[in-house]
């Protein structure tokens, strides 16, 4: 029963890790047909701003901790607003380009990355609680699933209340709807693919914070194979579906933990075999309307 | 009419050309040439040759990938899980089953076909954006099916080839020549597969549903049959030239069934430019000598004296070529080939005064082309 709950849990834990890289991937490309593969580099650069941010002060205290997600946050959002302004918007409605030049982003990213901090994970220290374990239903689940959890939860909420009750919320959600009617009552939208993007970008960026603590360690690739699932994720949920990325992202996890643990370590191999059922079945993902 | 004139009229000059520079490289490895800076030893000695040779992997294998992306317009992350099914199923079957080289080559290529078919069936559920995220976790679960399985595959240490079975003349750096001529052999062969599949019906079929999927099947043509072919025919080749690739460096890492080789494809074919055939070629020659100088770039004293602020950046040659692609995509969309094609075009029809040339090989609108495939599928299905 505790090996159920505490395989449940960080099941739900990574999922919570998923969603803070898929939503920002799934608004992206809901608005603007972009299929992002940068997002992994702001997510690795916002873990390691981070980590120099928490090194530079007391990184086992908790206001350490705090600046250093809320400087990842800010980084996250910075190079994406700067990657929409300079890469993305110039190619505009070039699908095919946009995503070439976000892959060369990427490849060029890690490459820097490397010649920065080296090739080697760093290992980083977190606030001591985050080492610990709390107790539930007599799981001894790791206190870091927890802050995992609490992000993710804070990061759908606020993503939900602003896409319904403020303007440039409602802009986005008629953008993804439909963008020429949206341009055609004169509304500029370029100013909502700004905001996604950096939305996206800080979430990617707060994701990879806490993903260095998730993993416990720094490296120029942590983004590129949390990107994969999240691409996963966004597909399975259906692009451009926010409480699509958010079920998958849980189900996805989940199901990977639980191969991981009862079917010996097969759990990427399942996720993929569950992409494949999606798709034969349902092309458009759980909760997508459209077939993309 | 002109262009088919035209088309006809120019032919023997792009085909002189290409048989003469086949018998050059062929007679490559018997000449002392030297070109400094370019290569790193004179043409017959085996620096040069293994140089040459893995060029020539990287412009077949990006040949290949044209042949999805250029010709059938399809965005594919997972183009590497064939190359390395080809090289890791030749290690496979020379080491654990015990076969011979010929019986492995087979083998390799059944494997790379079957998991084609499977992914390829699979994946063409979706097309545009989410065909290229679903090649990528295909491609992931083979990467990681490949490191896991380090029994077989070895792991993360890679497999060495096993050279019971191979024939002789075909181990070891003295035989480089030889190992030489079989990949440009393997080049010149996918580069035959390539014309042909350009050329042929189905060619036609997969060029006309990347421009306008809708309009192929109201003419009653079945357009995702013509994508399933070219896409396994793009595989096989990839396989072939991951067997070529495993007999030139003796073994394999599971880089080779990773993303990033497929990225790096990728960053060859649009540097070339997609869609043409020789942009492949020069692409991956380029990309290769590039690679090859950009590192002994960064390791010389000319980088390590500048501050860091310079010095980091230009000691990775990948950081250099990531931001080469994206200059590239932003500035030159039709990459090396479709610069030199418009402008030498463009030059002939200011000489002729006539209508515009348009080859069959010119990609006017084909990144578009494969655009409007998607806005007028997503239009389709919201209406």
């Amino acid at each position: 029963m505790s090996t159920l709950v505490l395989v449940l849990l960080t099941g739900v834990g990574l999922g919570a890790l998923y969603f803070l890289v898929a939503s920002g991937l799934s608004l992206i490309y809901g608005l603007m047909h972009v299929l992002n593969f940068a997002h992994g580099a702001f997510l690795t650069l916002g873990a390691f701003m981070g980590f120099e941010v928490a090194r530079r002060l007391d990184s086992t205290s908790w206001w350490a901790f705090a600046v250093s997600i809320l400087v990842g946050g800010l980084v996250g959002a910075g190079v994406a607003a700067l990657t929409e302004l300079a890469l993305i918007r110039p190619l505009y409605e070039r699908h095919i380009e946009q995503v070439l030049v976000t892959v060369g982003l990427a490849f060029a990213a890690v490459a820097l990355f490397e010649g920065i901090w080296g090739s080697d994970p760093i290992y980083i220290q977190a606030p001591a609680w985050m080492r610990e374990t709390t107790g539930v239903l007599g799981a001894q689940v790791p206190n870091t699933y927890w802050v995992l959890m609490a992000a993710a939860t804070a990061l759908l909420i606020s993503l939900v209340v602003f896409l319904r009750y403020t303007r440039f919320g409602t802009i986005i959600r008629a953008g993804v709807e439909n963008r020429a009617m949206v341009t055609a009552l004169g509304i500029d939208v370029r100013t909502a693919f700004l905001l996604v993007f950096a939305i996206g970008g800080s979430a990617a960026g707060v994701g990879g914070v806490l993903a260095a603590h998730y993993t416990g360690y720094v490296s120029a690739h942590l983004g590129s194979t949390l990107l994969i699932f999240a691409f996963i994720v966004t597909v399975i949920g259906g692009l451009g579906s926010l409480p699509g990325a958010a079920i998958a992202s849980v189900l996805v996890a989940v199901l990977q933990q639980f191969a991981n643990y009862y079917l010996g370590g097969t759990g990427d191999i399942i996720v993929v075999v569950a992409l494949a059922g999606v798709l034969l079945v349902r092309p458009s993902g759980l909760l997508g309307r459209r077939f993309a | 009419m002109t262009t088919a004139v035209a088309a006809a009229r120019r032919v023997p000059v792009p085909l002189l050309v290409g048989v003469g520079l086949v018998v050059l490289m062929v007679c490559l490895p018997l000449l002392n040439l030297s070109v400094p800076g370019v290569l790193p030893t004179p043409t017959y000695q085996p620096g040069t040759l293994a140089l040459l040779s893995l060029a020539m992997i990287f412009a077949a294998l990006a040949l290949s990938y044209n042949m999805l992306l250029g010709t059938a317009g399809m965005l594919s992350f997972g183009h590497a899980l064939y190359f390395g099914a080809g090289a890791y199923g030749l290690g496979i079957g020379l080491e654990n089953l015990g076969v011979p080289l010929w019986p492995g080559v087979f083998i390799a290529l059944i494997g790379g076909l079957v998991i084609a078919l499977v992914t390829g069936a699979v994946s063409m559920r979706v097309s545009g954006i989410p065909f290229a995220m679903v090649t990528l976790a295909f491609a992931q679960a083979g990467s990681v099916l490949v490191r896991r399985n380090s029994a077989v595959t070895g792991g993360e240490e890679g497999l060495s080839l096993n050279t019971d079975g191979v024939p002789d003349w075909l181990v070891g750096v003295v035989n480089t020549r030889n190992l030489y001529w079989a990949t440009l052999a393997v080049l010149v062969l996918v580069y035959l597969v390539s014309v042909w599949v350009d050329r042929s019906r189905l060619g036609h079929l997969a060029r006309a549903t990347r421009e306008n999927e809708l309009r192929v099947r109201v003419l009653g043509l079945e357009p995702s049959r013509a994508r399933l072919l070219v896409f396994v025919i793009a595989a096989l080749c990839a396989s072939l030239v991951g067997v070529a690739y495993m007999l030139l460096q003796s073994g394999t890492v599971p880089r080779s069934v990773s993303t990033d080789l497929t990225i790096t494809v990728l960053v060859i074919v649009v540097l070339g430019g997609v869609g043409y055939r020789w942009g492949a070629i020069v692409g991956g020659v380029v990309y290769t000598i590039l690679d090859q100088r950009l590192t002994v770039l960064a390791g010389s004293d000319a980088i390590a004296s500048l501050p860091s602020v310079l010095r980091v950046p230009l000691s990775e040659p990948l950081f250099i070529l990531g931001v080469l692609f994206i200059l590239v995509v932003m500035f030159l969309p039709g990459g090396i080939a479709g610069t030199v094609d418009s402008w030498m075009s463009r030059r002939r029809s200011g000489r002729a005064h006539g209508a515009p040339v348009v080859s069959d090989d010119a990609p006017a609108g084909r990144v578009e082309g494969a655009e409007q495939v998607l806005e007028t599928a997503g239009q389709e299905a919201r209406s």
